[in-house]
C-alpha cells in the first residue's frame, strides 16, 4: 500500500462483511448445489456442511470410493525466507531439518510452559518455503516467534482453497484427471502440478487413515479444480461429504482434533485444561536433541520431574453403544477421565473412543477401566457401565494408505 | 409513635434493592426519597413532551441476575434488550465495529490489522480469567484483613483458597493486571490505535483517571463483569429506559408491602447514645426506625446527615479523605429523526449499539488532562447511543432519544462552581463532536438536557457528581471501600448502615451493594436470609 | 580459550558488587566492561576542561548496608557519615525556599508551625510504612510457583510487622499502599513547596505523574533506602559517584576479581539451554559456567542471548518491559556559583529541587505521555563542587541536574529537540537563579537517547525498566523470572532491571550473588 488514503480505501472496501456472518469458501457454489440436507455449521466463520445428503453414506464414500471434503477454512500460513527452517525448528516440536523439500509432517507447537498451542501439518514446498495448516489462528504468536529470524509469515487462509480427496479410488481419480506423476507420491510426499495455467499442490496426506490426497490451489482456480476432479471421478464414485462423515473416519484413524479432544492453550480459561504434548499423545514429536524449541525447558522438566498429569488414550469399549462424552471410571467408582470422541466403528466393527485420563490411569494403570454411557432412548437415559480397554491407535490400519504405488481401485 | 423496622434514605436502585430484601424478610420498611420520583440515577423521565429520557445511567449490564430473580423484576415489568454492536468512528471516515459474532468481530478487526484480529482471542482469554476470579467477590462482603473474627478469617481463607487455585502464571498476570494502566495492558496485545481505543473505553468510563493511569486495567474488569441473561460481558437496554429497572424494583417493593415516600428530603439521621433512632425530614418531621440505611454516598451520609460529634475522629478523617471527584456529564437529546452517520452503512447494527468518536488512546488521555486542569474536555470522549433504535416505546414513532455520556467534566471549573455558561460550553463540545460525524445533526435536535457534575449533585445527590459514588482506585476497593474498618456496610453508629455504590463492590447499576448491605443487616437482626438466592457459581 | 568460574557482563556498580561477593567466596571472576572505565552510570567524568561531575547518578541515598558491610567499603575509602548528610531544598521563584534538614526532613525550615507538625506526623508514617517494605529490598521476590520455607518466613515476618503497626495504622497502610502521592499529600499537607518536592521525589525517574495511581510507591522506595543507618538520608560522595564505584572496585580487586575494560560483550553463549561463556565483539571467546548479566534485561536477552535460544512468550515479556527513560541529565560548568532566590550560599551543598507544586509536576508530566518534553521542566540540582572543591577550577562551580520530563521517544526526535529542551531548562533555571545563564561556560545535556548510547542502557532508563507497581517485585524484570535466574541455566541477572530496582544501592548485585551462592550450596 502506498499511501494512507489507499489503506483507508482498502479498509472501507472491506466494510460490507458484516452483512454475512458466515462467509463462503471458494467451493461453496458446488457445495450449495449438492446440498440436500441444508445442514451447515460455522467452521471458523466459514459456512461448512455437517452433511450434504446422508451422513452414513458420506462416511462410506470415504471408505469405499472417494470423498471430496472442503478444507479451505483450515488456517494456513505461508512461511518463507532463508531462516524459515530455523524459525520453524524453534517454533515446532519436530526437527524440521529432517523434513525434506516435497515432504509433509504432522507437528505441534507449544507455549513457554510446554502447553500445546495447536497441532497441524507442515508442508515443505521448497528449501525456504513452507505452508503451515492448523485449526486455530496464531498470527501474533508466529510473528513474535519470528523476531530474530529472517523469515516472513503471512496468513493465506482466504487466498488458498483446500480440498481433501480421500478414499480407495482417490488415486485413480487423480490419475484420470490427468495429474501425471501423482502415482509417485508416497505418503507425506507433495508435488506441484499444472492446473488451468496455475499450480496445484497435491500431497498424499489426509485426515481419514485411508488412501488419500490433499490439494491446495489459488482460490480463483478452486471451482475448475473441483469440476476436474468430479468429472474424472464419475466412474470412481467420487462424492462430496460433510464434517460428520469425516469426523467418524478421523476417529477410526485415531487422529485428534484441537478444541475437541484437547483445549489449545490460547483458548483455555481454566488452568487445568492445558495439555503438554505427552498428555495428548504427541510426545513422539518432541525432539530433545535438535536444539532449542519453544517449550523445551518446560517439557523436559515436566518429564524429568514426573509432572505430566494427563494421558490421551484409545479405548475399546464393550458393546456397541457409542460412549460420547462419557466419564471414565476406575473400578467403576473412581472418576479418572472423559471420552472426547466415540463411535461404533463400521470398519473395525468395534466400539471405539478417544479419552483423556488422569495419570497414572491410562498410563501405568490400564486395567479395570469403565465408561458410564448415558444412552438417550426415547426420552430416557439407559445408563450403561461398560468395560473399556486401552488399545493402540489407530483403531484401523489400512494397507492401502501407504501402499506404493497406490492401488488402482 | 410509629417506628419502622427499617428506613431507607434514598430511593436509588441500591436503596430499593436493599428495601426489597428487608421487606421480604418480614420487616416493615419505609423508603424516603427527596425527589418526586424514585430511581436516583436510574430513571426515565419525560423532560419534553413525547420523549422519555434515561437521563443518568443509560445501560443495563452489571445488574446482578440473582437480584433480578429474587425480586421478580421480570414479573414487575423489566425487559432487557441486548446490544447488537457498537463502533468507534474514526477521523479518516471509517469505523471499527464490535460485533457479537466471534468471526465477524475478527474479520472486522482484520480490516485494520490481521495481527490484532488474531490477538483478540488471547486478550479475551486473559480478561475472562481475571473476571472469573473477581466476579464471585461482587456478592460477598469484603473481609476485614485486620480482624481476627472467625467470619473475617473465614472469608480470608476463602480468598486465599481461590487464589491458591490459580497457577503461578495467573497470579503474576493478576498482580500486573490490577496495577497496570489499560493503555499499557492493551499495548501488550494490540498494535492498532483505534482497536486499543475501542477496548480502553471500558477502562475509563466513570473514573477520574485517564487510560494511561495505572489501575485502569482493573476498571475494565468492573465493566466486563456484567451479564445479560448469563452472557458475560454483554450489555443491554432496559425497555422503557433505565427507569424501568427502578420502576420494577419499586413495584416489587410495594407489592411485598413496602412503603415509599417521595418528595421527602432527609435532613438528619436521629442519633441517640451512639445509636440511630430514625430520621428528621427537611420540614422537621421525625420518623422513627430501628434501622436506618443510607443509599446516599458515604460523604453525604456522614458529613451531612450525621453530626461530627457522633462519629470517631479516625472515621471522620477517612470519610473526608474519600475520593469522590466527578469526572463525567450527560447530554440527553430529543431528536425529531434518526441522525445519519455517513461513515456507517445504512443497515449497520452499530446504530443499535454504542457509538464513540475517540479513535486513539492519546485523545482520551488528552481529554483527561483537561479534567486534571479543572476544565471540561475540549475534545471529549463520548459514549453515545440511541436507545430508541431498539426500544421505540420511549418516543413517538420516527422520533429518537439520544444519550451521550461525556468524559471528562470536573466537579469544579478551575476551582470555582460551574456556571450556566460553562454548562453550555460543555454541551457545545459534545454537539460539535457529533455534528462532525453526522451532517445535519443540529437541525434534528428538539430538546436537550445537559447535566454536568453540578446537576448530578443537585438532583441525584451524588457528591461532586461522581456516578460511582466514589472513585474506583485501589485505595477505595474491597476492604478499603468506602473506608478501612467500615467496609461491611455498617457504620460507627449502631443501627446505621450504608448501601450505596460508595460501598463494595462499587458503582454501576449492579444492585450488589444494596443486596450485600441487606444481608449484613439481616445478619445483625438475626433474621433468616432464605429469600436471598446464593450468588451464581462460576465453574 | 580462557575460562573463569563466573563472568560478569557490565562493570556498573551492581556488576561490581556481584563480582566482589563472588570473588570473596573464592570464585575466579571476570568483569567485562564495554567502556574505558568501570562504574556505568555511577562514574565521575570530566565534561568540560577542569570540570568533573558524577555523570548520571549524583546523590547517594540508598547504598545497601549489607553491601557496605560485606564489602567493607568504608575500609576501601568510602566515607558515609552523618555529618555529610545534605538537606533537600524546595527552590522558589519568590520568597524563601523550604529546607528539609537531616535525613529526609528530620526538621523543616521555612514552613509554618502547623505544617511542621503535619510533616512530622506524615514523615513518621511514611518511614514506618517504608520500613515494612524494606526487608524486601535485600531478598529474592517470593516464588509464586511454591514458597520456600525462607520465603514463607519472610512473608510471615512482614505480616507480623504489619500487625505491630496496630489496627488503624495497618488499615491506613493497606489503603495508601497503591495510592497516588498527590492525594496523600493533599490529605496531610498544605505547603505547595513541600508537596511539590515530595511529589517530585515520588516520581523521579519514573514515567508517572504525582496523580498517577501507585505513584506513592516511588516515595516508599526512596525512604526504604538508607545511609549510615538513617532512612532517607542522602549525601554527595567526596570525589563524586565515581568514588563509590572505586571503593567497590577496590573490594573486588582485593577479592581477586579480574576487571577488563574496553571489552564489549557481543554474545552470551548458549548450548542446550545452558550458558558456556561469552564472545566479545572482537570475536574472542571466554568460557564460564556462570554468566551474570549486569546490563539491562532487554539487552541481555534480545541482543546478547538472542531470541533463538529463548521461548517466544519470554521474548514477548522482555520486549514488553517498559523501559523508556523520561529523565535527562544536565551538566553546567559555571564561572561562578548560581544565586538561587532566597537561598543562603551555605545551603549550596544541598539537593535543590525545582518543583513548585504537585500540579506543576503533573503538568510537566503531561506532554511526556505524548512524546513531548516539559516546557517547564522540574529538576533536582546539586552543586557537587561545594562538597568536593577538586571537581571545578577555583571560583568556578559545577551544576548537575536531573531534569524531567524528557521522553526517550521524543516525537520530533532528539536531534532537533535537544537544543529546544535545553532552552526550556535554562529558562526554568534562570527563573529560580537569575543571572545563571550568563555564567555558563559549558553545558552538556544528556537526553535519554544520549544516555542510552553512552551508558549502554536501553531506552536511557536508569532503572533499566520502569519502576512501577506492575514491574516490581515478582514482576521484575518479568513475571516468572524475578529471582535473578533466567531460562538459560547458568545465566543470572544482576542489574537494576531486576528486583528491587535502580539507584546506587548495589541491592540487585547483592541479591544475585546471594542467589548464585545459595544455589551452589543446594547443588
Amino acid at each position: 500500500m502506498d499511501t494512507v488514503a489507499d489503506k483507508v480505501a482498502l479498509r472501507r472496501a472491506a466494510q460490507g462483511h458484516f452483512s454475512t456472518w458466515r462467509i463462503d469458501t471458494p467451493f461453496q457454489p458446488r457445495l450449495a448445489e449438492l446440498s440436500r440436507t441444508d445442514d451447515w455449521y460455522s467452521w471458523a466463520g466459514y459456512r461448512a456442511p455437517h452433511s450434504l445428503w446422508d451422513e452414513e453414506l458420506e462416511y462410506f464414500a470415504i471408505r469405499s470410493q472417494a470423498a471430496l471434503f472442503d478444507i479451505s477454512p483450515m488456517t494456513k500460513y505461508r512461511v518463507e525466507g532463508p531462516d524459515a527452517e530455523a524459525f520453524l525448528n524453534r517454533l515446532t516440536l519436530r526437527d524440521v531439518s529432517k523434513l525434506k523439500p516435497g515432504r509433509v509432517h504432522y507437528t505441534a507447537w507449544c507455549d513457554d510452559e510446554g502447553f500445546v498451542l495447536d497441532d497441524g501439518t507442515l508442508f515443505r514446498l521448497s528449501a525456504d518455503r513452507f505452508r503451515l495448516c492448523c485449526q486455530e489462528r496464531h498470527l501474533p504468536w508466529l510473528l513474535d516467534s519470528a523476531v530474530g529470524f529472517e523469515v516472513s509469515v503471512e496468513e493465506e487462509t482466504e487466498q488458498v482453497a483446500g480440498l481433501a480427496l480421500q478414499g480407495p479410488t482417490s488415486f485413480a481419480v487423480l490419475r484420470e484427471a490427468g495429474f501425471a506423476g501423482v502415482e509417485k507420491l508416497k505418503v507425506f510426499d507433495l508435488a506441484e502440478f499444472d492446473h488451468e495455467g496455475g499450480k496445484v499442490v497435491i500431497s498424499r496426506t489426509g485426515f481419514t487413515g485411508d488412501l488419500g490426497y490433499e490439494l491446495f490451489v489459488e482460490r480463483d482456480l478452486a471451482l475448475s479444480l473441483w469440476d476436474r476432479l468430479v468429472k474424472a471421478g464419475e466412474l470412481r464414485g467420487v462424492r462430496a461429504i460433510g464434517y460428520t462423515a469425516l469426523n467418524r473416519a478421523r476417529t477410526e484413524a485415531g487422529l485428534i482434533v484441537a478444541n475437541a479432544d484437547f483445549v489449545t492453550s490460547e483458548h483455555a480459561i481454566r488452568a487445568n485444561r492445558l495439555r503438554m504434548p505427552d498428555e495428548i499423545g504427541l510426545g513422539f514429536m518432541v525432539d530433545a536433541t535438535k536444539g532449542h524449541f519453544n517449550g523445551r525447558r518446560a517439557i523436559l522438566e515436566a518429564r524429568a520431574r514426573g509432572k505430566l498429569r494427563h494421558v490421551l488414550v484409545g479405548l475399546e469399549i464393550e458393546g456397541n453403544v457409542p460412549a460420547e462424552h462419557a466419564i471414565v471410571y476406575h473400578k467403576k467408582h473412581k472418576e479418572v477421565g472423559l471420552v472426547s470422541a466415540a463411535l461404533w466403528s463400521p470398519m473395525a466393527k468395534k466400539n471405539i473412543a478417544l479419552a483423556s485420563l488422569e495419570r497414572p490411569f491410562g498410563d501405568t494403570i490400564t486395567d479395570d477401566l469403565w465408561v458410564e454411557i448415558y444412552a438417550m432412548r426415547e426420552l430416557q437415559y439407559q445408563k450403561l457401565m461398560k468395560r473399556a480397554k486401552v488399545v493402540q491407535r489407530p483403531f484401523i490400519k489400512l494397507d492401502r494408505r501407504t501402499a506404493n504405488p497406490p492401488a488402482d481401485f | 409513635m410509629k417506628s419502622w423496622d427499617a428506613i431507607i434514605i434514598g430511593g436509588g436502585h441500591n436503596g430499593l434493592v436493599n428495601a426489597c430484601y428487608l421487606q421480604r424478610a418480614g420487616l416493615e420498611v419505609l423508603v424516603v426519597e427527596k425527589n418526586g420520583w424514585v430511581g436516583g440515577a436510574a430513571t426515565s423521565r419525560e423532560l419534553t413532551p413525547g420523549f422519555a429520557y434515561s437521563n443518568c445511567s443509560y445501560v443495563c449490564s452489571l445488574f446482578r441476575p440473582e437480584i433480578m430473580r429474587d425480586l421478580e423484576l421480570p414479573r414487575f415489568g423489566l425487559q432487557v434488550i441486548s446490544y447488537e454492536g457498537g463502533a468507534v468512528l474514526t477521523r479518516d471516515g471509517d469505523y471499527l465495529a464490535n460485533y457479537r459474532d466471534h468471526d465477524a468481530h475478527r474479520r472486522e478487526f482484520a480490516r485494520f490489522s490481521k495481527r490484532d484480529a488474531e490477538a483478540y482471542d488471547r486478550y479475551a482469554r486473559d480478561v475472562t480469567r481475571q473476571c472469573r476470579f473477581i466476579q464471585p467477590l461482587l456478592m460477598r462482603t469484603a473481609p476485614d484483613p485486620t480482624s481476627l473474627k472467625p467470619r473475617d478469617l473465614g472469608e480470608l481463607v476463602y480468598l486465599a483458597r481461590k487464589f491458591g487455585e490459580l497457577s503461578a502464571a495467573e497470579i503474576s498476570l493478576m498482580l500486573r493486571f490490577w496495577t497496570m494502566s489499560i493503555s499499557d495492558f492493551l499495548d501488550e496485545y494490540f498494535e492498532t490505535d483505534v482497536i486499543k481505543a475501542n477496548f480502553a473505553i471500558s477502562g475509563i468510563i466513570g473514573t477520574a483517571l485517564g487510560p494511561m493511569s495505572p489501575g485502569t486495567a482493573y476498571v475494565l474488569l468492573h465493566h466486563y463483569m456484567g451479564e445479560v441473561d448469563g452472557s458475560v460481558g454483554a450489555w443491554g437496554y432496559a425497555r422503557g429506559g433505565m427507569g424501568a429497572v427502578t420502576k420494577a424494583l419499586a413495584a416489587s417493593f410495594e407489592a411485598s408491602g413496602g412503603t415509599i415516600r417521595t418528595g421527602a428530603e432527609v435532613e438528619r439521621v436521629l442519633v441517640k447514645g451512639g445509636k440511630a433512632k430514625g430520621i428528621v425530614l427537611a420540614g422537621g418531621e421525625e420518623i422513627y426506625g430501628k434501622v436506618v440505611v443510607s443509599n446516599a454516598d458515604v460523604k453525604r451520609t456522614f458529613l451531612k446527615l450525621v453530626e461530627d460529634k457522633d462519629l470517631p475522629d479516625v472515621f471522620l478523617r477517612r470519610v473526608r479523605n474519600f475520593k469522590i471527584r466527578g469526572s463525567s456529564g450527560k447530554v440527553n437529546i430529543a431528536l425529531d429523526s434518526l441522525p445519519e452517520f455517513p461513515a456507517l452503512p445504512k443497515n449497520s447494527p452499530c446504530y443499535r449499539g454504542d457509538l464513540h468518536f475517540t479513535d486513539t488512546v492519546e485523545r482520551m488521555e488528552r481529554a483527561y488532562d483537561d479534567w486534571k486542569a479543572g476544565r471540561w474536555s475540549a475534545d471529549p470522549f463520548l459514549d453515545m447511543m440511541i436507545p430508541t433504535t431498539l426500544d421505540p416505546t420511549m418516543t413517538a414513532p420516527g422520533k429518537h432519544f439520544m444519550s451521550c455520556f461525556v468524559q471528562y467534566a470536573p466537579p469544579k471549573i478551575e476551582g470555582r462552581d460551574w456556571t450556566d455558561a460553562d454548562r453550555d460550553g460543555f454541551a457545545e463540545s459534545v454537539i460539535s463532536q457529533i455534528a462532525d460525524y453526522s451532517p445535519g445533526f443540529r437541525d434534528r435536535i428538539v430538546h436537550m438536557e445537559v447535566r454536568t457534575p453540578r446537576e448530578l449533585e443537585a438532583e441525584v445527590g451524588l457528591t461532586e457528581g461522581n456516578i460511582f459514588q466514589g472513585e474506583l482506585t485501589f485505595d477505595q476497593l474491597l476492604f478499603n471501600r468506602p473506608v478501612p474498618g467500615y467496609a461491611q456496610y455498617r457504620s460507627p453508629i449502631g443501627g446505621l448502615y450504608i448501601c450505596g455504590s460508595s460501598t463494595h463492590p462499587g458503582g454501576g447499576v449492579m444492585g450488589a451493594p444494596g443486596r450485600n448491605a441487606a444481608a449484613e443487616i439481616l445478619r445483625d437482626l438475626a433474621k433468616p436470609r432464605l429469600h436471598m438466592s446464593p450468588a451464581h457459581d462460576i465453574i | 580459550m580462557t575460562s573463569f568460574d563466573c563472568i560478569v557482563v557490565g562493570g556498573g556498580h551492581n556488576g561490581l558488587v556481584a563480582a566482589a561477593l563472588l570473588g570473596k567466596s573464592g570464585r575466579k571472576v571476570l568483569v567485562l566492561e564495554a567502556a574505558a572505565e568501570v562504574g556505568g552510570a555511577a562514574r565521575t567524568e570530566e565534561f568540560a576542561p577542569g570540570f568533573r561531575t558524577s555523570s548520571l547518578a549524583h546523590v547517594l541515598n540508598r547504598l545497601h548496608p549489607d553491601v557496605v558491610k560485606e564489602l567493607d567499603l568504608e575500609r576501601h575509602g568510602l566515607r558515609l557519615k552523618r555529618d555529610a548528610f545534605i538537606p533537600s531544598i524546595a527552590l522558589v521563584k519568590v520568597g524563601s525556599p523550604l529546607i528539609l534538614q537531616g535525613a529526609y526532613g528530620e526538621s523543616l525550615t521555612g514552613a509554618s508551625a502547623t505544617e511542621q507538625t503535619s510533616w512530622r506526623g506524615m514523615r513518621a508514617q511514611l518511614l514506618r510504612y517504608a520500613d515494612i517494605l524494606k526487608p524486601f529490598l535485600s531478598r529474592r521476590p517470593p516464588d509464586l510457583g511454591g514458597l520456600s520455607l525462607g520465603e514463607t518466613a519472610a512473608l510471615g515476618q512482614m505480616a507480623l510487622a504489619l500487625k505491630r503497626l496496630g489496627k488503624e495504622d495497618m488499615r491506613d497502610f493497606l489503603r495508601v499502599l497503591l495510592m497516588n502521592v498527590a492525594d496523600l499529600l493533599d490529605e496531610q499537607l498544605s505547603d505547595d513547596r513541600l508537596k511539590g518536592l515530595l511529589a517530585f521525589d515520588a516520581v523521579l525517574g519514573a514515567h508517572l505523574g504525582p496523580r498517577s495511581p501507585t505513584s506513592l510507591l516511588g516515595l516508599y522506595y526512596r525512604l526504604a533506602g538508607e545511609i549510615a543507618g538513617e532512612a532517607g538520608a542522602q549525601l554527595l560522595p567526596e570525589g563524586g559517584m565515581g568514588a563509590v564505584v572505586s571503593a567497590i572496585g577496590a573490594a573486588a580487586a582485593k577479592a581477586g576479581v579480574t576487571l577488563r575494560t574496553g571489552a564489549a560483550v557481543g554474545r552470551i553463549l548458549v548450548e542446550n539451554g545452558r550458558t558456556t561463556g561469552v564472545v566479545l565483539k572482537t570475536g574472542e571467546e571466554i568460557g564460564a559456567a556462570i554468566v551474570i548479566s549486569a546490563t539491562d534485561p532487554a539487552t541481555t536477552f534480545l541482543d546478547l542471548v538472542g531470541p533463538r535460544d529463548l521461548d517466544t512468550g519470554f521474548v514477548r515479556k522482555v520486549s514488553n518491559i517498559r523501559m523508556k527513560g523520561d529523565a535527562a541529565k544536565l551538566h553546567l560548568a559555571l564561572d561562578a556559583p548560581p544565586a538561587f532566590t532566597g537561598l543562603d550560599a551555605s545551603r549550596h551543598k544541598g539537593r535543590l529541587v525545582i518543583a513548585p507544586s504537585t500540579n506543576h509536576v503533573e503538568r510537566a508530566f503531561n506532554p511526556s505521555k505524548y512524546g513531548e518534553f516539559s516546557p517547564e521542566p522540574v529538576m533536582e540540582i546539586t552543586l557537587p563542587s561545594f562538597s568536593d572543591a577538586s571537581l571545578a577550577p577555583d571560583g568556578a562551580c559545577v551544576l548537575s541536574a536531573v531534569v524531567q520530563y524528557a521522553p526517550y521517544a521524543l516525537k520530533e526526535g532528539w536531534q532537533t529537540g535537544k537544543a529546544k529542551f535545553q532552552v526550556a531548562i535554562m529558562a526554568q533555571l534562570e527563573a529560580y537563579a537569575p543571572g545563571i545563564g550568563r555564567t555558563v561556560r559549558h553545558a552538556e545535556l544528556l537526553t535519554p537517547a544520549d544516555i542510552e548510547a553512552r551508558y549502554h542502557m536501553r531506552g536511557g532508563h536508569w532503572h533499566h525498566g520502569e519502576l512501577q507497581a506492575d514491574q516490581m517485585l515478582v514482576s521484575r524484570p518479568v513475571a516468572g523470572w524475578s529471582g535473578y535466574d533466567t531460562p538459560i541455566a547458568g545465566l543470572y541477572l544482576a542489574s537494576a532491571g531486576s528486583h528491587p530496582g535502580g539507584g546506587v544501592s548495589g541491592a540487585p548485585g547483592l541479591n544475585a550473588a546471594r542467589r548464585i551462592l545459595q544455589r551452589r550450596k543446594e547443588a
